[in-house]
């Protein structure tokens, strides 16, 4: 991204809040204070060293203002841009120019949403469209649907190439200990599951659960002091091309091809030099279509890719190392927790799902119905000396 | 503006009409309809009616959680060269297929709902 250098923030602390299904009458304000709270102890600073507030979340019109005041404090710099579930890869391009810029020292980004206990309706009310509500799709997953039967058509993918997906995230959720899926899952299963939108069945489709957590930024100097090895920001990028999916130009190209060749470019890196990637799985087409347009195969190819275990624990490439939103957690906008693996995969933290030797890692963040992209690369120390 | 571009979309649908708009400037359709046109910031757009032949170009069968049967959801590329989201009916919904000729049919729902698009096969399955 033009203005934003190489390694000029770091992330340097990480919590989840609590998962999967909060206690009764948990607000989401609640989680993200829960997660402000253990990152900051994962880093080693207070509440009073926190002068920059980014945040998004889907059950508050204003929750910049409800988080400030819930912690107590005036920051001097605030973003709560919302796009989806990549809003958070957005915040760490405008928290890093903050720091880069000098707006603020430390900066906390955050998300919480109680969206199993309340009922996903319920916190993320959908906007009436005249061009799409009378059809009654049922959305995100339709739309998804959408682009999955544009991909069988065109490249003949199939569905025990997206069920290999789901079966790869399981395996990797059962590495997971805060995994909200604890149990084995086959092809045939997610095959034989109850249907949503066709070719999706419920196994397609993320997990329905609530969640939170922060991730913490600072500068370069200030973050080789800290408790824990500092995460560097190599690289950042985005794109938006659309908001509702009939307006997408083509159902198999997503924004991650620009929104990944800007933030390679920052990085000076390509997709031969990632070692873990990380990527928003909302349904299981996502992983082909952005493991094709960040460049880990061609066009087309994502389906035979993603074939015999290559993704999965022990595969050639280490994919959504947490479960992700498939079998980890999906709290509605999720990219946060691609983050906040993608640094403690750089910290060597992950026990049994530990990617052996890396340095680099992709978090790419995905939002509406394709609709907003957002790649963030990052980096240990080796990538910046 | 005395009216916006819902009503008079929907004023067409009334008529049994599909209409889209007309950027002369960038000699192309624009589907939905807008105050401005999105691929030159003009305002000088023009109202058209549809031929109402398009080609499916993606499609998905809706499998309601709870009560109702699967129904159709279906992208159409009109041959004006705009896109819009719609169905595909008189055919069950799972054999709706893509690069399928249709053809516009106006749908009337029943109450307040105001009139929508929906497509039928031009040639019989």
């Amino acid at each position: 991204m033009d203005g934003l250098q190489r390694g000029s923030a770091a992330i340097i602390g990480v919590a989840e809040s609590d998962l999967g299904a909060v206690a009764q009458d948990m607000s989401p304000i609640d989680l993200m204070a829960q997660g402000i709270h253990r990152a900051l102890a994962d880093c080693g600073l207070g509440l009073r060293d926190v002068d920059g507030l980014v945040c998004a979340i889907a059950q508050s019109r204003t929750s910049g203002l409800a988080l400030a005041e819930y912690l107590g404090i005036s920051p001097a710099f605030v973003d709560t841009t919302i796009l989806g579930g990549s809003s958070f890869m957005f915040h760490v391009a405008h928290a890093q120019a903050a720091l880069q810029l000098g707006l603020c020292k430390v900066a906390v980004i955050a998300y919480g949403s109680t969206q199993r206990t309340i009922g996903r309706r319920q916190a993320s009310v959908r906007e009436y469209n005249p061009y799409e509500t009378p059809f009654r799709p049922f959305l995100p997953s339709t739309a998804y649907a959408l682009a999955a039967s544009r991909h069988m058509h065109q490249f003949g993918t199939t569905r025990e190439q997206l069920a290999a997906i789901a079966v790869a995230a399981r395996e990797w959720a059962l590495l997971n200990p805060v995994a909200w899926e604890k149990k084995p899952l086959t092809i045939a299963e997610v095959l034989s599951a109850r249907v949503i939108s066709y070719p999706f069945t419920v196994r397609d489709c993320c997990l329905v659960t609530d969640g939170g957590g922060a991730v913490i930024m600072t500068t370069p100097e200030r973050a080789r002091s800290l408790k824990k090895p500092p995460v560097y920001v190599l690289g950042c990028g985005q794109a938006i091309t659309h908001a509702n999916i009939s307006s997408m130009p083509d159902l198999t190209m997503t924004g991650a091809l620009p929104s990944g060749r800007a933030a390679y470019a920052m990085a000076g890196l390509g997709a031969k030099d990632i070692d873990v990637v990380e990527l928003y799985d909302a349904f299981t087409i996502n992983t082909i279509l952005f493991l094709e347009d960040l460049g880990f195969c061609t066009k087309g190819e994502g389906g035979s890719f993603v074939e015999g275990g290559r993704i999965a624990p022990k595969g050639a490439l280490p994919v959504n190392t947490n479960g992700g939103g498939l079998s980890y957690c999906h709290p509605g906008m999720y990219g946060l927790f691609l983050l906040i693996e993608a640094t403690r995969q750089l910290r060597h933290e992950c026990g049994a799902r530990q990617v052996a030797d890396c340095e680099t890692a992709i978090a790419h963040g995905n939002g509406g119905v394709l609709s907003s992209q957002s790649t963030v690369i990052l980096g240990s120390a080796a990538t910046v000396s | 503006m005395e009216q916006s571009p819902l009503a008079v979309y929907q004023a067409h649908l009334d008529k049994g009409e599909l209409a889209y708009q007309w950027s002369p400037e960038a000699q192309k359709a624009v589907f939905y309809p807008r105050v401005i046109c999105p691929y030159t910031g003009s305002d000088r757009l023009e109202w058209r009616v549809s031929a109402g032949l398009g080609t499916v170009y993606a499609t998905t069968v809706v499998h309601p959680a709870r009560e109702g049967t699967p129904y159709n959801v279906a992208l159409i590329d009109c041959d004006e060269g705009f896109r819009l989201m719609s169905r595909v009916e008189d055919l069950p919904p799972e054999v709706v297929r893509i690069g399928m000729r249709v053809k516009f049919r106006v749908h009337r729902p029943a109450g307040d709902e105001p009139p929508y698009p929906v497509f039928v096969p031009v040639e019989s399955p």
